[in-house]
């Protein structure tokens, strides 16, 4: 089992056609995941990677009953191409793209009111299941089958969480990226939740940054709803404030969203808070056994 | 991207909202013809910079008469300005706003920003203007009206009505307010805007609205769709090395310890100095060299962290999934010989074409610390220091 993809998930790339696009859909289909096609304005009747190309989103639902879509266009196309999503229907939707104006998501998480559809991202490394479904430009090869979930902002803190993980023998049921922007689709809560349901997931690694308040709700929301430890590290203890860093989310705007003042919220409502990066791997470890 | 007080007001003029008549000047001689200009018998001469606090640090100076106006410009232009918000070093003056001075009966805050929680542009507004809204939250949050924008109705009036009222401003003030919010709301969302904020908003004179003082921040992402703001960039306000590492793709912000940081990915570059921090070594720079990282870039990376002469080690950590680690073993190897680095540098690789890129260091013969981890690799670097 899994949360929001697994092997029967339906995928079509967006921006199919592209250079990145094309060598990431390679390497998930590789990985077996269930490419079923790709939209290409302008280029749709045409083929591409053996799959078939349409013009609109809503032409490839209809063709190919896609549930789930991997947005690979360029951030100033982005939001639109998010729209187009969620108007024909697709369910789940990671959005890669880094550097989407903020107000563009603002519109779009108006227009995601009233329909049934989820969004990972933007700016996230993506959404893999190991061994089933991969939607997004992780590198495979470190992630394995297994029963902790993951849910994350950034994408190479979470390779580094995932390998220590593995190293030490747990693999994963989900790991989700959830984005490094300040205003985006799925949250940490929404992804607790989902793993919280899933008789398959063991315990959930959450992996912030500074900035915000999304990991400090997720940890109070875990406390009355979950019975799943939950592992948590919030990067950025030295980071100063006022700068950003790197992520346009990551920012300390107030005394509340510093790394440190999020970890001790995080403690003080049980999640196992990782103070060295470096030790994810031992803690998780720990949390199953303890 | 940050804008001057003088291109804000510049921008909210273009929206019809009230400004005090006043124009930039970057000479004494011009500060002079501006206020002859305006005319009037009272000036404020107001120093340019992207830092607030500039009254508390004499930025802001009454001026009587032109020789007077001459007089503060001559002495702010060309100094370095420090104010609670500048930091000990101070900002660089080269430019003055010269206005006409006014008659200020009371004084309110209004802002725009992106509110994380609500996801929606959300004003801010309080009858306690011309201090930190912040403070103001902090110390009497019944005073902060805060009202989100629905960005498929936009701002109705009855919602800027609702604002006016709950600060006070009622009678014949009200009918200004909700147009001046509905232009400056107009403007943020034209431009794609993070902030905007008048403070003070001010009743002048018999009965009239007026933004005595402004600022506006543009979004990084978007600017590049509206050339009127773009060109209001000034380089002088940003650090150069940081204006460098931009122009290479290298995403670098300067700190103040001793360990040189090369990482791709920002949670990574975060958690790496966060490691560094957890081995009592305190990191040097925060810098993300992305994904697709040649050589070259690497190279550059290399050169941009050395320029900071507090550097004594460098540690490069990269997990490679986009990026490959003989690319970047490559660019190490070819900024150790090409720039003559005798700082110590430890590397840590993993991720795709992890083997070719051992074997790319190993083969130069040169003196890396390799190191297996993350935490191996911040250990190593702090103890390269002693």
């Amino acid at each position: 089992m899994s949360i929001f993809i697994n092997k029967d998930s339906r995928v079509i790339y967006q921006g199919f056609t592209g250079q990145h696009s094309t060598f990431h859909a390679e390497e998930a289909i590789k990985t077996g995941t269930n490419i079923v096609g790709g939209v290409t304005p302008g280029k749709g009747g045409s083929k591409h990677l053996d799959r078939p190309v349409f013009d609109t989103v809503a032409d490839a639902v209809e063709a190919t009953g896609a549930n789930v879509s991997g947005v690979f266009v360029p951030p100033q196309f982005s939001a639109d191409a998010i729209l187009e999503a969620i108007e024909a229907g697709i369910k789940t939707i990671v959005v890669i793209a880094d550097g989407i104006p903020v107000q563009d998501m603002v519109r779009v998480k108006r227009y995601l009111i009233g329909h049934d559809a989820m969004i990972f991202g933007p700016n996230t490394a993506g959404v893999i299941t190991p061994g089933e479904c991969k939607v997004g430009i992780m590198p495979a090869n470190i992630y394995a089958p297994g029963r902790v979930g993951v849910v994350s902002r950034s994408g190479t803190l979470n390779y580094e969480a995932v390998a220590q993980m593995t190293a030490l023998g747990h693999g994963q049921s989900t790991s989700v990226g959830i984005g490094g922007d300040p205003i985006n689709g799925a949250n940490f809560v929404d992804v607790l939740q989902a793993s919280n349901e899933d008789p398959d997931t063991d315990a959930v690694v959450l992996i912030g940054e500074i900035g915000g308040q999304q990991e400090v709700e997720a940890a109070e929301w875990a406390q009355e709803n979950m019975d799943k430890p939950v592992i948590g590290f919030i990067a950025g203890v030295s980071a100063p404030p006022g700068r950003r860093m790197g992520h346009a989310g990551a920012i300390i705007s107030g005394k509340a969203d510093t790394a440190v003042a999020k970890m001790e919220a995080m403690e003080a409502v049980g999640v196992h808070v990782v103070r060295n990066p470096a030790d994810i791997g031992t803690t998780v470890d720990q949390a199953l056994k303890g | 991207m940050n804008i001057h007080e003088y291109q804000t007001k510049e921008l909210l003029r273009s929206y019809d909202i009230p400004v005090p008549e006043g124009r930039m000047a970057d000479t004494d001689a011009a500060a002079g013809m501006i206020a002859e200009e305006i005319g009037g018998e009272r000036w404020v001469v107001k120093a340019q910079i992207h830092a607030g606090g500039r009254g508390k640090g004499g930025g802001v100076q009454l001026a009587d008469s032109v020789d007077d106006v001459k007089h503060h410009a001559d002495k702010l232009i060309g100094t370095n300005l420090i104010t609670p918000q500048t930091g000990p070093e101070g900002r660089h003056v080269q430019r003055v706003l010269v206005e006409a001075a006014q008659d200020i009966k009371k004084e309110f805050y209004l802002g725009l920003i992106i509110d994380r929680s609500k996801q929606r542009i959300t004003i801010i507004a309080s009858e306690s203007g011309g201090m930190d809204i912040e403070e103001v939250a902090a110390n009497y949050p019944h005073k902060v009206i805060r009202e989100a924008v629905d960005p498929a109705i936009g701002l109705p009036a009855f919602q800027c009505r609702k604002i006016a009222s709950r600060i006070g401003l009622t009678g014949p003030l009200m009918s200004q307010a909700v147009k001046l919010m509905q232009r400056l709301y107009r403007c943020f969302r034209d431009k794609k805007a993070l902030m905007a904020e008048i403070n003070p908003l001010a009743i002048v004179g018999a009965d009239k609205l007026l933004a005595v003082d402004a600022k506006m921040s543009f979004d990084g992402n978007a600017v590049h769709q509206y050339p009127d703001i773009t060109a209001y960039r000034d380089f002088d306000e940003e650090d150069p090395k940081e204006v460098e590492a931009s122009g290479h793709g290298l995403n670098y912000i300067a700190l103040d310890g001793s360990v040189g940081c090369i990482v791709n990915g920002a949670g990574l570059a975060m958690a790496t100095m966060d490691a560094i921090t957890y081995h009592k070594g305190r990191p040097a720079n925060f810098l993300d060299v992305g994904g697709g990282a040649s050589p070259e870039k690497i190279a550059n990376a290399f050169r941009i962290v050395l320029k900071d002469p507090n550097v004594k080690v460098i540690l490069l950590n990269i997990f490679a999934g986009i990026n490959r680690c003989d690319w970047v073993a490559t660019g190490v190897v070819q900024a150790m010989q090409d720039q003559h680095i005798e700082e110590p540098v430890v590397v840590r690789l993993s991720g795709t074409n992890y083997e070719e890129g051992q074997k790319i260091l190993k083969d130069s013969g040169l003196p890396f610390i390799t190191a297996n981890d993350l935490d191996d690799a911040a250990r190593k670097a702090v103890e390269a220091l002693a």
